[in-house]
């Protein structure tokens, strides 16, 4: 996996393990599964952390089965939209053999769950699965245990199954709660304990539904938004009117006398408190304040401005010589590739409510990292994270944009003032303006590739937009692979798939461009110059259910891998001749991202991926000038519709041999590219620049 | 300024600024929070409810326009334990990845097969087409309303 800076954060320097005797009187006795967090998914979590810290080797309680039978499985996951939830569930549910209805799984509540760097980099089914397989292989193997003592039957005579252990072929049969009733057992998980192989699953591999459906179409699940606490206040934060303004002064009598709001300063924060919402607004509005903005770049002159501001240069890869590799080639290619900042645009937006009880700090909010956000919290207060509870109810979405805790900082902040609990929901025009963007990029390539096709040189630059992905997928001699990290005119950090989007879509444009540079089709110049065969096989799968090759324009293909992941995408576009406006026909993805643990969430997921990918492929992008969003909503900022949405059709290679990779990020890499070239064959426009066509294809 | 509102068949004295928009005393007052926030200007639609059976955003709706009109929000769609057809459809075809949309879209479709018991693909996503679910469930929930549209036909509501 890349290293990618936008995922570095700091680490919690320290933790404070609850008594785990305590933990298990306070679950009322039962079975307590235990294990260190540490191994994988410390080193999986940590990769590239700054410094050199290790993580606290912190024994957690991952699995409880209480005496009423009830399983509860604990996990520092978020869940934002991915299904992680129910496919968690399927983990444990297999290992056992129990229906996954039984099984309650705690998600991402600091004070309950086990330490967990965030929900990010596709992780939670390639390491926290396994790890909760092995958990539930643990209980499992203890249960059986149980039964085995109980009843003077050797383990290899008996099984689990709905919720029971039994005997092989006999009469014994004994529910877990009963097995665990009166019992203050704890058993530790190891990290090498045998659990399912992929070929056996029964419960994994299968198109379990969405668990918490029912509460989502009754509007019955209470998001962070949507929570409340008694005598809970509203608070609003007065924005600077620029990016980094500072504050010169402040009136804010007029605020101050309205009954029932509080006003806060701190520093250059400036907020209110009250009873409902529209008077926090009206109080915010009556504050004068003036603030001192310096000049800042506009998004008119970004690219310039990333260029003449490089930082660091890293040299991810360097092999043989590109001026060799040049010299080889039969034919060459120069060219420059740019993407824009876009927005995560979460519909729910960020929203916190945070309530004070003594020194002790408890905060629901809608984040993709609870611990991260609980570390921030302890920051911002000086207070040990102990005293800091951070709780993530099933969140309106994220896609790598909610990693920060900004509402809870501020909920906490003005309920600290207000001597209440405060909640906090950000307005979309707050959301477009102060979240981060996904990082704006110039991306510049210089090839030569020899007439029978095979790639001689290869020579890559990614200014800005990040390193993730940059490694391509193909094979050449001569290759020499640079990210120059500069200075960006807005707040940015990660966003589904991070800069692998941007890289692919240069890097397979390019590669499109070329294989019309030596008259290949570019699905046969992509094999040649391609070894490995799941890379292969997803191109061959797209291609076929495409038919590709049968029809001659307006088609464009491009492939990728990421996070483990393989993929390929097929397009179809129209181009209306007099207005330019591109309408996509249809696209084809193939992925293998190993073993499938939910067919029907994996479609919807790479489904959805590709919608998202027609936003920033054809469309998105935040205007800026002197350290102002320029298109701060709906209407000025636009997003895929269902007028937007073409036939979509799915292939999903099942891997059983390879262990599961994470499936949200990855097919949304190879949407970009596919559909320059199919504008590129439709219309003969090349476009370089990624969205490729907010205003129409000038022909 | 009290305003009585009927929501889900029940009467309601909300004492509120009459500024106060509908999605607001929804949430805020009524703990009604199946209605979203999701731009506060009309463009996303998470915010839809029914009022007189027509789908409203209710973040541009003036407290004062909903007054006496029957109010029907995703909480009053389910009747005697009985999930609305929309709502069955929404559960059978998946149709919803963090579901923060699903709310308003469900309502949305319910006013689309009042007015339109058989639309075709075009007329969903025209009727449709002010709903935004980020996370791009679209062809599901255009799915979850053919199969609802199935489901409804010939049974008079």
């Amino acid at each position: 996996m890349e290293p990618e800076r936008y995922e570095l954060r700091e680490n919690p320097q320290y933790d404070f393990p609850m008594d785990r005797r305590d933990f298990v009187r306070s679950l009322g006795g039962g079975l307590l599964i235990i294990g260190l967090v540490t191994g994988l998914q410390a080193q999986e979590s940590g990769r590239g952390r700054r410094g050199d810290q290790r993580m606290p080797e912190e024994m957690s309680a991952w699995l409880h089965i209480g005496a009423d039978g009830v399983i509860t499985v604990y996990t520092g996951k978020a869940e934002v939209g991915q299904n992680t939830r129910t496919s968690l569930m399927q983990a444990v549910a297999e290992e056992l053999r129990t229906p996954v209805a039984s099984i309650r799984l705690v998600m991402a509540d600091t004070d309950r769950v086990p330490f967990d760097m965030g929900t990010f980099g596709s992780l939670s089914t390639p390491v926290m699965a396994p790890q909760l397989h092995r958990v539930g292989a643990a209980a499992r193997d203890t249960l059986i245990g149980m039964a085995s003592k109980q009843w003077g039957i050797e383990r290899g005579a008996l099984d689990v199954a709905n919720g029971e252990v039994i005997e092989k072929g006999g009469s014994h049969r004994i529910r877990f709660g009963e097995l665990t009733r009166g019992q203050e057992l704890v058993r530790t998980v190891a990290h090498d304990a045998p659990v399912t192989p992929a070929s056996e699953w029964k419960i994994c591999g299968t198109p379990v539904p969405k668990v918490n459906g029912r509460e989502m179409v009754t509007g019955q699940h209470k998001y962070s938004s949507d929570m409340s606490a008694p005598g809970m206040l509203y608070g609003k934060v007065l924005r600077p009117t620029a990016f980094g303004a500072k504050l010169v002064s402040v009136d804010a009598r007029a605020a101050q006398s309205m009954p029932g709001v509080t006003f806060v300063r701190d520093a250059d924060f400036l907020a209110v408190a009250a009873q409902d919402p529209l008077k926090a607004e009206k109080a915010v509005e009556a504050i004068q304040a003036e603030w001192k903005a310096d000049p800042q770049p506009s998004s008119r002159e970004l690219f310039a401005y990333l260029k003449a501001n490089i930082a660091e240069t890293q040299t991810i890869h360097s092999t043989g010589s590109i001026p060799d590799g040049m010299r080889l080639g039969e034919a060459a290619l120069r060219e420059t590739y740019h993407v824009a900042y876009i927005a995560h645009t979460p519909l729910e937006p960020r929203a916190a409510l945070a309530q004070w009880e003594g020194d002790k700090l408890t905060v629901y909010t809608g984040s993709q990292r609870p611990f991260g956000v609980r570390s921030e919290l302890a920051q911002a207060f000086h207070i040990p994270e102990e005293r800091v509870r951070v709780i993530v109810p099933d969140t309106g979405a994220g896609y790598g944009g909610k990693h920060t805790g900004e509402a809870a900082i501020e909920a906490a902040r003005i309920a600290k003032a207000a001597g209440k609990p405060v909640k906090v929901v950000w307005t979309r025009e707050e959301e477009f303006t102060w979240a981060y963007a996904r990082p704006a990029g110039i991306i510049e390539i210089a090839s030569a590739v020899r007439n029978d096709g095979l790639l001689t040189a290869w020579e890559f630059h990614n200014y800005n937009s990040g390193a993730a992905g940059i490694r391509g997928i193909y094979i050449v001699p001569n290759e020499r692979i640079e990210f120059h990290e500069t200075k960006s005119p807005l707040r940015q950090g990660s966003y589904r798939a991070l800069a692998s989007t941007a890289n692919h879509f240069a890097r397979e444009s390019h590669i499109n461009e070329l294989a019309h540079a030596v008259k290949m089709d570019p699905v046969e110049f992509r094999m040649k110059n391609l070894q490995d065969a799941r890379q292969r096989a997803v191109i061959a799968a797209a291609a076929e259910k495409f038919g590709w090759g049968k029809m001659k324009s307006g088609c464009g293909i491009a492939a990728g891998f990421e996070k483990n992941g393989y993929v390929c995408s097929a397009a179809e576009v129209a181009v209306d001749r007099s207005t330019g406006k591109v309408r996509v026909v249809r696209v084809v993805t193939a992925f293998d991202c190993g073993a499938v643990v939910n067919p029907d969430g994996l479609k919807h997921q790479v489904e959805g991926a590709v919608i998202m990918g027609i936003g920033g492929a054809l469309f998105e992008s935040l205007e800026f000038a002197d350290g102002r969003i320029l298109n701060p909503h709906l209407r000025t900022y636009r997003v895929p519709r269902f007028s937007d949405v073409p036939e979509l059709e799915t292939v999903l290679i099942d891997r059983k041999d390879v262990p599961s990779a994470g499936a949200g990020e990855s097919p949304i890499v190879a949407i970009a590219p596919a559909f320059a070239e199919a504008i590129f064959s439709a219309t003969g426009v090349r476009l370089r620049s990624m969205p490729l066509a907010p205003n129409g294809v000038k022909t | 300024m009290a305003i009585q509102l009927l929501v889900n068949g029940s009467e309601h004295r909300v004492d509120a600024d009459p500024e106060t928009n509908l999605l607001s005393a929804l949430r805020d007052r009524l703990d009604l929070t199946g209605a979203k926030y999701g731009c506060g200007d009309g463009q996303c639609g998470a915010c839809t409810v029914l009022v007189d059976g027509r789908a409203v955003r209710s973040c541009i709706t003036p407290l004062g326009y909903a007054e006496g009109k029957r109010i029907t929000t995703i909480e009053g769609l389910e009747r005697n334990g009985r999930l609305h057809p929309v709502q069955d459809a929404f559960l059978e075809t998946g149709a919803m990845q963090c579901a923060y949309c699903t709310s308003g879209m469900i309502l949305s479709a319910v006013a689309l097969l009042e007015k339109n018991p058989n639309p075709s693909g075009a007329d969903i996503v025209r009727g449709m087409e002010g709903n935004i679910c980020r996370c791009g469930s679209y062809p599901r929930i255009a799915a979850a309303i053919r199969l609802a549209a199935s489901r409804q036909k010939g049974t008079a509501r």
